[in-house]
């Protein structure tokens, strides 16, 4: 019903020649409107309105191919679907683009924009105009028009993220880019070239340019671009590589330069493999480490099996969600700095559960482990569920913060994430402050004293109450900063510290009680052997493995890798 | 030797005895039925592993009673919903689904999640002749005549999805990753999207399939995998990772260097419900196929949504008007509505009546209108790609031509069997 | 007494066998009929005790904590679950003689060690000797390395986390996470129909008391005393000439078959069995019920998992947010304040009454007691004792 009209309608802008003075490409609804578009494009803009699927697709793609920047909020309004036609004083239309919607009573408004450039229309009042929704005429954009447009979008977005200033988008477009372009866009991509600074935004730079010399240039061009992307180590070139080394009519020099080319590419992959199974070995025996840390002082040195590790882990979690909470309320300029906050406040408050723990039940229990096994895991389950009650049984969201977003490329095809390599960094720091605090504090020496005979240290004046609370408490505030950094690598639930306990308990049972070495060897042990089974045996299989081999393990040597001597931890 | 005499001890012991009697028939009579109402039952986790997703769906059953309550109830009787927790422990679901049917005698009952939970109550519902609406996509392959499915079999989701990717539309993609958890539903859905990928010529070596265990948090290995697959360009991740699993499997995705554009990730398993719990920034540019999502712009849906948020706040629920709603909320909304039509149609409570009036059903949901399949207990569903936004909702990017018929046969894999309770007794053999 | 609490167990094994079913088979309608469906759950109790029974064997008399006895119920669950799931034939979805799960899983042949357990007997028998060998395997590594305390628990734990993963993968050829289901019938008899429940009601409780015969003449004879002796101090038993690790093995072994027969009897009650109860959470619950109970005193645990089941039944039905602060708190509880569970500290309350002609009980105990402190002679004397 409206179509017909509309196409009359649209075409008389292009009939009346733009009489008024303002300028060149006068819109066509006649108001004060700053340098515009063309006729050509105006006429443009207003097929596109037409109800013809055909001269709706032209007018887009021809407005696609001037380049002009300012098509191309129009375009994606196109794609989304927002991109309607009003009615203007006069019987004109214009096409215009429209904005959120705004619900008002019954009714639902939006403000307007110009098709062009998507400026904001505003009334004569200088505000913005909010027109109902249902006096506009819908564009109606079908799969061919939005199959059309996307190749005219992607290209604006390229040649503008060439020059984002996130290195990475720039890596992205440059990659994308290579695996479609064509001459022309070889010319922008070394132009671009010319004037990028970062080494990996050069590299992916390099690398596409070369892919479509492959592609695309004649038979020296593209030996050349094979030798290219073998001493780039380019895997998204091994494909076509590969097509051309097996073409048995490719031209002979090509082949073998495809095929050397294979070779070192896949050379390279091995290695970069090892390196990321290393680091990932280490990545998660940093967080094993920093896990069982907690554990294996309480375990290790008070002999107090708590179940409820994992718990106060997910204590420190919720810490830190609200900690981001307060930040996001209250100090939202400073939002990435809510993380450095977040652990000192998660170990606090996980501290502080711990003694109270401590000093509320579990000190009732000293030399009963067995007791104190089931009494902390019935704990477990108090937090668990209380946890459920007052957050919500669903998990709750954690930010990353922008420094810990991402990741660093170290080599080519091996990007080594930030948020893992803090945590290795945090088990590092975590470990040396509890050998400094062991080993060369006084504080240290009482809890040793305790650990070892407790009579005696007592007879010597060590208030062994006050240090059982305060290890205890010290074991659950690492707790508590583990469960802050595993915010970063996975969920926050309740359920959070069912998910790590079994694991925390092998680390620490294999390591030996009572020794920190044992239990960093142990967390590096299983965590390294992990990774190394993982790709060939499937990620079950692998942990299956994992606690079959610890079982077996602790057969041989019950007491752990280092056996506390004396007949303490038995019970 | 002790003074209680044989006699005190029998009193006792007797007494004990009588209590725990009692104790055991007390729940019952608590439950005692009332004249003017009709008891309907809820049977989803409120605690456990699969609280995160039930929970939600517990609620809009809640609320859609109390819609229909304010409007004078079913035949002029209220509503009365019996809420059981199964716990996420799946031999309590079937205790629960019999309490429900023997102790409680409900009209109909509204639940489960996991096809283990719904493989579970299965017996209870077809020995006693109950009627469970099932609101979640699932594998298909079954065809019972005791439970409605008003979620997606794999031909309204998958498929869809898949065509998508394939299509220039959507990318032109020719290589495709199957990842998913290791249970039924990724298993059975791997198999028919690899039948239907080779039915459209892609060759076995650009499909690759692996599997995680629940819970699973370690995705280094796996990202790194995919990686190299999707080198070159041209290949797509098809997830079925369930639950908790994905945000650590997104965030390493994302952390490695790999990007939407690059290789996307289209999720079966992922929707509004769960993104509210997820740090969006590492999905935003992914993909989602359902047949609902909150962002579909219609006059009703709006309702609905304002009407969930508005109930939640009214409820006190945890995260009060910030709640969403996503697809398997949706399948349940409308099952209660189209459960309450069947009755009105059927003037009746009796659960064969209220199955034959059930049949061609149709319904104005949120997301459009929906119809009941004419025979075979599934729902006829319009299908839906959706883009992830950073808000944590979707952006509609495709959407099928009218619904989509619902096949718990897939035509990929098991083309020489169908599902129809009117010309034959369920699951039955096409003659070639 | 002894006749007296003969007595009251006689009475309780008559009720639990002969009155309980006898009021379902009442017709519908009558006052006293106890339903189907609480007749079903009494069942699924019984079955939990027999697994209780077996647990208080190794933990309560023996004093080894085992954390994965899920691990044993779930290996005779599956064996009697594999049985039924061959049984139903071609009554299934797919109308394949292959258990459904296989057809999903593009199974085309029936996996070897399927095949044994068309038969009745091997099935029997599997339900016994399977979570007997895997016990004996395992205990007998365990023990034989002296692992005890904490260290075995934990262990278990691992064992129960590996079975439960193992489980899960749809490559073994047993369900996956859906476990097995679907049964048609048991032996030939239909499984839904009432008179086949009462059957099985029955023949759980009578295994309930077989069970607890065979419990108590464990622990009555002389190798109960070493068991006991062996909870209090195995050293002191290691150097009284006996081998623990043997006494050990064989009560691991016997508890492990009793969780298996409970899982069998637990299995056609229930309907399907998943890898969920094979799992480090159900294992753990199943000691509350012996802690709660009472542990070492075989009756408690008996009572302690119909108890703790019933309480979980009616707590998921009305309170479900309460659920499990109660089950914590049952376990913190039990712990500080209970320690010999509700039967144990009954029966310290019933013996500590005085008993009428018997004044001087007060005087039967410790040499030292009932004197205050200061006035009870030191056993050494410190003389001349001079720095040099």
């Amino acid at each position: 019903m409206w179509r017909p009209l509309l196409l009359a309608l649209a075409l008389l802008p292009g009939l009346a020649a733009p009489t008024a003075a303002q300028g060149a490409g006068a819109s066509p609804s006649g108001a004060v409107a700053p340098p515009g578009p063309s006729a050509e494009i105006v006429k443009q803009l207003a097929d596109v309105a037409s109800a013809d699927a055909a001269v709706q697709e032209g007018a887009a793609v021809a407005l696609g191919k001037t380049g002009d920047r300012k098509i191309l909020p129009l375009l994606e309004a196109l794609r989304e679907g927002s991109v309607y036609v009003r009615l203007l004083p006069g019987g004109k239309k214009e096409t215009v683009i429209v904005g959120d919607k705004v619900a008002e009573g019954d009714k639902t408004l939006v403000p307007l924009f110009r098709a062009y450039g998507r400026e904001p229309i505003v009334g004569a009042d200088g505000k913005p105009v909010l027109a109902d929704l249902t006096t506009l005429g819908e564009v109606p954009t079908g799969r061919s028009l939005r199959i059309a447009i996307r190749p005219l979008i992607d290209a604006f977005s390229g040649q503008s993220d060439l020059v984002a200033p996130d290195p990475a988008t720039r890596r992205a477009a440059a990659t994308k880019m290579g695996y479609t372009g064509d001459a022309a866009i070889r010319q922008v991509l070394e132009d671009a070239l010319g004037k990028e600074r970062d080494r990996w935004a050069r590299f992916a730079l390099q690398e596409a340019i070369a892919l479509i010399r492959l592609r695309t240039g004649n038979e020296t061009e593209r030996v050349a671009a094979a030798e290219a992307l073998g001493r780039l180590r380019s895997a998204n070139a091994m494909e076509p590589l590969y097509q051309i080394a097996s073409d048995a009519q490719a031209p002979a020099p090509l082949a073998a330069a495809a095929r050397e080319a294979i070779k070192r590419i896949e050379r390279w992959g091995l290695f970069t493999q090892g390196i990321e199974i290393a680091f990932q070995g280490l990545s998660l025996s940093s967080i094993l480490l920093l896990m069982a840390l907690g554990l294996a002082i309480v375990f290790g040195l008070m002999g107090v099996i708590n179940m409820a590790h994992g718990e106060l882990m997910a204590i420190g979690a919720y810490a830190t969600f609200l900690v981001q909470g307060w930040f996001t309320a209250y100090f939202p300029t400073y939002f990435d700095y809510y993380f450095l906050v977040a652990l000192p406040f998660s170990f606090l408050v996980s501290a502080t559960a711990g003694l109270v723990l401590e000093r509320g039940v579990i000190r009732h229990l000293y030399g009963r482990p067995l007791e104190t096994l089931l009494l902390t895991w019935g704990v477990s389950l108090m937090i668990q569920q209380g946890l459920r009650l007052w957050f919500g049984a669903a998990n709750v969201d954690v930010s990353a913060p922008r420094w810990l977003s991402g990741g660093i490329p170290v080599m080519i095809g091996v990007q080594l994430p930030y948020n893992r390599l803090f945590i290795i960094g945090l088990a590092a720091v975590a470990v040396g402050a509890m050998y400094l605090l062991l080993f060369r504090t006084d504080a240290g020496l009482r809890i040793r004293a305790v650990t070892q005979n407790r009579g005696m240290a007592a007879c010597l004046g060590v208030r062994a109450r006050w240090v059982d609370a305060g290890t205890f408490a010290l074991g659950a505030g690492l707790a508590g900063l583990a469960g802050c950094a595993i915010t970063q690598i996975g969920n926050v639930g309740p359920e959070l510290g069912q998910n790590y306990i079994v694991d925390s308990f092998m680390v620490v049972v294999t390591g030996g009680v009572g020794k920190l070495l044992g239990s960093i060897l142990a967390a590096i042990g299983i965590g390294g052997l992990n990774k190394i089974i993982e790709p060939g045996m499937g990620a079950v299989f692998g942990k299956v493995l994992i606690l079959v081999l610890v079982i077996l393990f602790i057969q041989r040597r019950p007491s752990g890798l280092f056996a506390t001597k004396g007949r303490y931890a038995e019970s | 030797m002790a003074a209680v005499s044989r006699r005190d001890f029998l009193k006792t012991a007797g007494a004990i005895g009588v209590g725990a009697a009692a104790g055991i028939g007390f729940p019952a009579v608590l439950r005692a039925q009332g004249g003017g109402s009709v008891k309907v039952g809820v049977l989803h986790s409120l605690s456990g592993t699969m609280a995160i997703s039930e929970v939600s769906l517990r609620d809009v059953c809640m609320m859609a009673f109390e819609e229909i309550n304010a409007r004078g109830g079913v035949m002029g009787k209220k509503i009365e919903p019996v809420v059981v927790d199964p716990a996420s422990n799946w031999d309590l679901f079937a205790e629960k689904a019999k309490q429900l049917l023997l102790q409680d005698k409900v009209a109909v009952t509204f639940g489960c999640w996991t096809s283990v939970s719904r493989k579970s109550v299965l017996p209870v519902f077809e020995n006693n002749n109950g009627l469970l609406f099932y609101p979640v996509q699932y594998e298909g392959e079954e065809c019972s005549k005791n439970v409605f499915y008003t979620g997606a079999t794999p031909n309204q989701q998958l498929i869809p999805a898949a065509e998508y990717l394939m299509s220039k539309e959507g990318g032109g993609y020719k290589k495709f990753y199957l990842l998913g958890t290791d249970y039924v539903f990724p298993r059975t859905a791997n198999k028919i999207l690899r039948a239907f990928l080779r039915a459209k010529g892609i060759p076995e070596d650009s499909i690759a399939e692996e599997y995680t265990p629940f819970n699973h948090q370690d995705y280094q290995t796996i990202v790194g995998k995919i990686k190299r697959f999707s080198s070159g360009g041209s290949a797509a991740v098809l997830s079925t990772i369930n639950g908790d699993s994905n945000v650590p499997f997104y965030k390493e995705f994302a952390n490695q260097g790999l990007r939407s554009e690059q290789c996307p990730i289209m999720a079966f398993s992922v929707a509004e419900d769960e993104l509210r719990g997820m740090d969006t920034s590492a999905l935003v540019g992914h993909l989602a196929a359902w047949n609902y999502y909150q962002s579909v712009d219609t006059p009703q849906n709006r309702k609905f949504v304002q009407a969930f948020k508005a109930y939640a706040k009214k409820s006190n629920l945890p995260s009060g008007d910030k709640r969403v709603t996503d697809d398997p909320m949706e399948a349940a909304y409308f099952g209660v509505h189209i459960w309450k039509q069947a009755a009105e149609k059927a003037k009746s409570f009796e659960v064969d009546a209220v199955r034959k009036a059930v049949y061609g059903q149709t319904f104005l949901a949120p997301g459009g209108q929906i119809k009941m399949d004419e025979a075979n207990q599934h729902t006829y569903k319009p299908v839906l790609i959706g883009e992830i936004l950073k808000d944590g909702q979707f952006k509609v990017v495709s959407r099928s031509k009218g619904l989509v018929k619902a096949e718990p046969w897939s035509q990929y894999t098991s083309p020489d069997k169908g599902c129809d309770w009117i010309k034959h007794q369920g699951t039955y053999q096409k003659k070639a | 007494m002894r006749s007296l609490e003969r007595w009251g167990l006689l009475g309780l094994a008559v009720v639990l066998v002969v009155a309980l079913p006898t009021l379902n088979a009442l017709p519908a309608g009558s006052p006293l009929r106890i339903s189907d469906f609480t007749l079903n759950l009494f069942g699924k109790f019984l079955a939990y005790a027999i697994l209780a029974l077996g647990i208080d064997l190794i933990w309560g008399y023996t004093g080894v904590l085992s954390l994965g006895h899920g691990v044993f119920f779930g290996l005779g669950a599956y064996a009697m679950g594999m049985h039924l799931m061959l049984e139903i034939g071609t009554r299934s979805v797919y109308r394949n003689v292959l258990p459904d799960f296989m057809v999903w899983n593009q199974v085309t042949e029936l996996p070897l060690f399927w095949k044994p357990f068309y038969s009745v007997p091997f099935t029997l028998l599997a339900v016994l000797a399977v979570p007997a060998l895997f016990a004996f395997a395992f205990g007998y590594l365990t023990f034989r390395s002296r692992i005890r305390g904490v260290y075995f628990s934990i262990i278990t734990q691992a064992l129960a986390l590996s079975t439960w993963l193992m489980f899960n993968r749809n490559a073994m050829n047993l369900g996956g996470t859906n476990g097995l289901s679907g049964f048609k019938s048991i032996f030939g008899f239909t499984l839904n129909s009432a008179a086949t429940q009462r059957g099985l009601y029955v023949a759980t409780a009578l295994c309930l008391c077989g069970a607890f015969v065979l419990c108590r003449a464990i622990v009555r004879s002389p190798a109960g005393r070493v068991l006991i002796a062996i909870r209090d101090s195995e050293t002191r038993v290691l150097f009284s000439g006996y081998s623990p690790a043997a006494f050990k093995l064989f009560v691991f072994v016997v508890s492990a078959v009793l969780a298996g027969v409970a899982g069998a009897l637990y299995v056609p009650q229930v309907g399907i069995i998943t890898p969920a109860k094979i799992g480090v959470l159900p294992s753990i619950e199943m000691i509350i019920w012996v802690a709660v109970g009472g542990r070492g005193t075989l009756l408690g645990p008996v009572a302690g998992a119909l108890g703790v089941n019933w309480l979980q039944s009616v707590l998921t039905t009305h309170y479900p947010d309460l659920w499990l602060l109660v089950l914590g708190g049952l376990f913190v509880a039990v712990v500080l304040f209970i320690p010999d569970g509700l039967v144990g500290t009954a029966r310290k309350l019933l013996r500590r009454r005085p008993r009428r002609g018997d004044a001087d009980a007060r005087l039967v105990g410790r040499p030292d007691e009932g004197r205050r402190p200061e006035e009870a002679k030191p056993r050494t004397e410190v003389r001349h004792v001079q720095a040099r």
